[in-house]
């Protein structure tokens, strides 16, 4: 339904289950894709998997020099920059009481300050060519808390703040700015849990499950495309329900 | 007209769809000419990638005018 031919998208975190599947999701639609994340391999096997029009663009987002490189890495290996989807993320979670300063640090640095850092960089080249697509993955967590995530929580609800006023400043060049914000995604992550875990999890969730992978690809997918110029400053609530915003 | 400030103008032109008689010395862009603040950061992106030349962000405030950014390119380049 969305064709994204010709655009050139770069993704983080792509080397995880959810940005893996946004990549691929972006790549079927016709685009070429940047796929970014710290292990290399897993990076590797997937442009492998996808084919053409694939490039591996690894970067440890924590490392302040190679996220300001990335963006122009990006359009080296691409020849553009249209679509920006910030997917990485970290987590160092604790009990609030027992939260050091390097764990509230690392998450906000590679949540928040990479995406921020990362968008300054795409949108130069956004707003010359008039066009241009900003998705951030956000959580549910931003905006309904959890306990032993205030760095996250607090890291993905500034990245929706960040999100509306770059929507505000850059809406006139054609570039929209949104957030998709997942809920329980089924990932190697949620794997590790047992079946109680999850049990209590989906009981908590309306449809009675966790979300696909390829469920949030496709919100990325409708956010990236032609057809969405419309939407910006907006989060797309992607949670089975779990809490209805 | 040098030809520094005939390309200058050149971008402003094509930028800001204003008639090239607007562009004078003491035009401004954002009274003058109709640019709004994130026109003047383009203009700026602009100047800098046609000149090959850095224009730190605390000297961009300071190009207020037509003028202000001739003079300033002709001292950098």
């Amino acid at each position: 339904m969305f064709d994204l031919t010709g655009k050139a998208a770069l993704v983080t975190g792509a080397s995880g289950g959810i940005g893996g599947a946004i990549a691929t999701a972006l790549h079927g639609a016709g685009a070429v894709v940047g796929l970014s994340g710290t292990r290399e391999a897993p990076l590797a096997e997937l442009a492998a998997e996808l084919g053409e029009r694939a490039h591996v663009l690894p970067c440890d987002l924590s490392d302040m020099a190679a996220v300001e490189a990335l963006p122009k890495r990006a359009v080296e290996a691409m020849g553009a920059l249209d679509i920006l989807v910030n997917n990485a993320g970290i987590t160092r979670d604790n009990l609030f009481m027992r939260m050091s300063d390097e764990d509230w640090q690392s998450v906000i640095d590679v949540d928040l300050t990479s995406a921020f850092r990362l968008c300054r960089g795409a949108v130069r080249g956004m707003m010359k060519a008039r066009w241009g697509r900003i998705v951030n993955i956000t959580s549910v967590v931003g905006t309904a808390g959890n306990p032993g995530q205030a760095n996250y929580c607090a890291a993905k609800a500034g990245l929706t703040g960040m999100s509306k006023a770059l929507a505000q400043e850059v809406a006139s060049r054609g570039i929209t700015v949104n957030c998709i914000a997942p809920g329980f995604i089924a990932t190697a992550m949620t794997d590790k849990l047992n079946d109680e875990q999850k049990g209590r999890i989906t009981a908590s969730i309306p449809t009675g499950r966790m979300g696909a992978p390829e469920e949030i690809a496709s919100a990325v997918l409708y956010l990236a495309s032609v057809e969405a110029g419309y939407v910006t400053g907006a989060t797309l609530h992607v949670n089975g329900g779990m809490d209805m915003v | 007209m040098s030809d520094i400030a005939d390309r200058v103008k050149k971008i402003v032109v094509e930028h800001l769809g204003v008639e090239e008689d607007k562009v004078t010395e003491n035009a401004s862009f954002i009274d003058d000419l109709g640019a709004d603040s994130l026109d003047t950061v383009e203009l700026v992106m602009a100047f800098e990638e046609e000149f090959g030349i850095e224009i730190p962000d605390d000297a961009a405030e300071t190009i207020q005018t037509f003028g202000d950014a001739v003079k300033f390119i002709s001292d950098a380049s």
